[in-house]
């Protein structure tokens, strides 16, 4: 009969956190930031009335929301090194690393899905607030960067949050190509010693617990943010 | 560079067209002259916000010239933004920056535009916001003060940008009627020092207070700029009369 054998994720914890989940979280943290700047200059890109800007945005946003993720994560490590090659003009393809191949790899993806939360959040700052940063003197630049950036993201901090709790569970898809998170971890543990089962659940529990108690913090947030509005 | 003869703001034929079948300001000329109050009337629709807003380059015309102190807004060589902190502008619903505070608010263009230190604009915004009547308020959010404070503070906060000048765009007409007063002893405190103002407003008892002059739009057209005296006495067309009638019955 099947023994479901709990000591085994106590004794491996340490190792599925510190090499696992430390991967995992900061691949997130670091990917969701870089996602939100590239993001918001995409997306102030594509609300720019110079139409070769907004056109380039576009597209690349189109093109990345079209892909699947797995696949530009498995092209994105082949591929970096030769792009390297021939922009640093070296002999040999650059050797960039899976993690950062992986991290430029989420960056990018993911900024196109933030670019699209930051153009519906630069929108929805009223056209009175640009009007009265212009007044006030402040240039495009500054306008943005202290006027209308900041609401665009206060407005949509929990949509942002939301984006950034799919992204921590597609971290996962690091797998193809060989890299260690979370869930390689667990995965290696289970195939060393034969403990599908138990890490595989255990696994998925901590993936849950993670996303849930973020989902519940983002509401909290949202019905705090509702009353300051 | 000032030449102190001539108007602070001066328009000439100014026209507008928001599409080739809508023209929004049709051959518009006046001129404000140095500390003068000029209020601006008319009916709903007829281009006073927008004629407002070309003195300080918010929005773009398409023919005749506007000379803000003699800088001629449609010289591509005229840095725009420099020009426009040195006018003020007050706007109907305040826009204040509600994610930062009433100091910030105060701080932010005396920083960043003027170059003034922190320590600077501070001074300079906290002596404002006393003058105002609102010290105690200068470390709240614009969304915990009552609409009458958020405009006080935005005048404020355009005064603390030195203007040579100030518009104001229907400043009372989103306030409470128990508010409107508060804010209008600010303007008419700020008309008595002498300070050059442009100000849309429907408020007929600031007009016959502080005005220097009238002008009064109907389909974006100038219909009478006159002195106060003689709007008030004898509005010469049959539209300002209507319009005259209209606002004075309540
Ligand atoms: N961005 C725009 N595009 C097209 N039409 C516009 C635009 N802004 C304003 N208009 C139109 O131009 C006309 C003048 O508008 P404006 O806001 O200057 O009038 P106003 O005299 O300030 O009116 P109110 O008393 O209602 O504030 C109106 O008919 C308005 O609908
Ligand atoms: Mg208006």
């Amino acid at each position: 009969m099947f023994q479901f054998d709990f000591d085994i994720i106590l004794k491996t914890l340490p190792y599925l956190l510190k090499e696992g989940m430390a991967f995992t979280l900061t691949l997130t943290a670091l990917a969701a930031f870089g996602g939100l700047v590239l993001g918001t200059l995409l997306a102030l890109m594509r609300l720019s009335t110079l139409p070769g800007l907004a056109l380039a945005a576009t597209g690349y946003v189109n093109l990345m929301r079209s892909l699947p993720l797995v696949l530009v994560i498995f092209w994105f490590y082949f591929l970096v090194p030769y792009i390297g090659q021939a922009i640093l003009r070296t002999e040999r393809p650059v050797e960039v690393g899976a993690f950062a191949s992986a991290l430029i790899t989420f960056t990018l993806f993911e900024a196109a899905y933030f670019s699209e939360i930051m153009r519906a959040g630069i929108q929805s700052v009223p056209k009175g607030q640009l009007s009265a940063g212009y007044a006030l003197g402040l240039n495009y630049r500054q306008v943005m960067s202290y006027v209308v950036v900041p609401q665009a993201l206060r407005n949509m901090l929990p949509v942002i949050l939301t984006q950034t709790i799919v992204l921590f569970q597609d971290t996962s898809l690091v797998y193809v190509i060989s890299i260690t998170d979370f869930l390689g971890a667990a995965s290696k543990v289970a195939q060393r010693d034969g403990r599908l089962i138990e890490m595989y659940l255990f696994a998925a529990l901590v993936y849950f617990l993670i996303s849930f108690l973020a989902s519940l913090l983002v509401r909290r947030l949202q019905a705090r943010t509702a009353i300051i509005r | 560079m000032s030449n102190s003869a001539a108007p602070m703001i001066e328009m000439a034929a100014v026209s507008k067209w928001y599409s080739p079948q809508f023209q929004v300001l049709k051959d518009c000329t006046t001129s404000v002259d140095r500390g003068e109050v000029v209020v601006v009337c008319g009916p709903s629709g007829s281009g006073k916000s927008t004629l407002i807003k070309c003195v300080n380059a918010l929005e773009p015309f398409q023919s005749g010239t506007i000379r803000v102190d003699g800088i001629n807004l449609s010289d591509p060589g005229t840095n725009l933004p420099k020009l426009r902190a040195r006018i003020g502008m007050v706007f109907q619903h305040f826009e204040l920056f509600p994610h930062l505070k009433i100091t910030e608010n105060l701080c932010l263009a005396q920083e960043k535009v003027l170059g003034r230190s922190r320590e600077e604009a501070m001074a300079k915004g906290r002596a404002l916001l006393d003058r105002v009547g609102l010290s105690e308020h200068a470390e709240k959010f614009p969304g915990q003060l009552s609409g009458g404070q958020q405009q006080r503070v935005a005048i404020a906060r355009a005064l603390a940008m030195d203007p040579i000048a100030m518009l104001f765009d229907e400043p009372t007409s989103a306030l409470d009627p128990e508010m409107i007063t508060e804010v209008l002893d600010v303007m008419v405190e700020l008309a008595r020092e002498g300070m050059t103002m442009m100000v849309v407003t429907h408020e007929m008892g600031f007009a016959r207070k502080v005005a220097h002059r009238v002008v009064f739009m109907d389909r974006g057209e100038i219909i009478e700029d006159r002195s106060k005296d003689e709007f008030f006495g004898s509005p010469r067309s049959d539209r300002a009369q209507l319009f005259l009638s209209k606002i004075l019955a309540h």
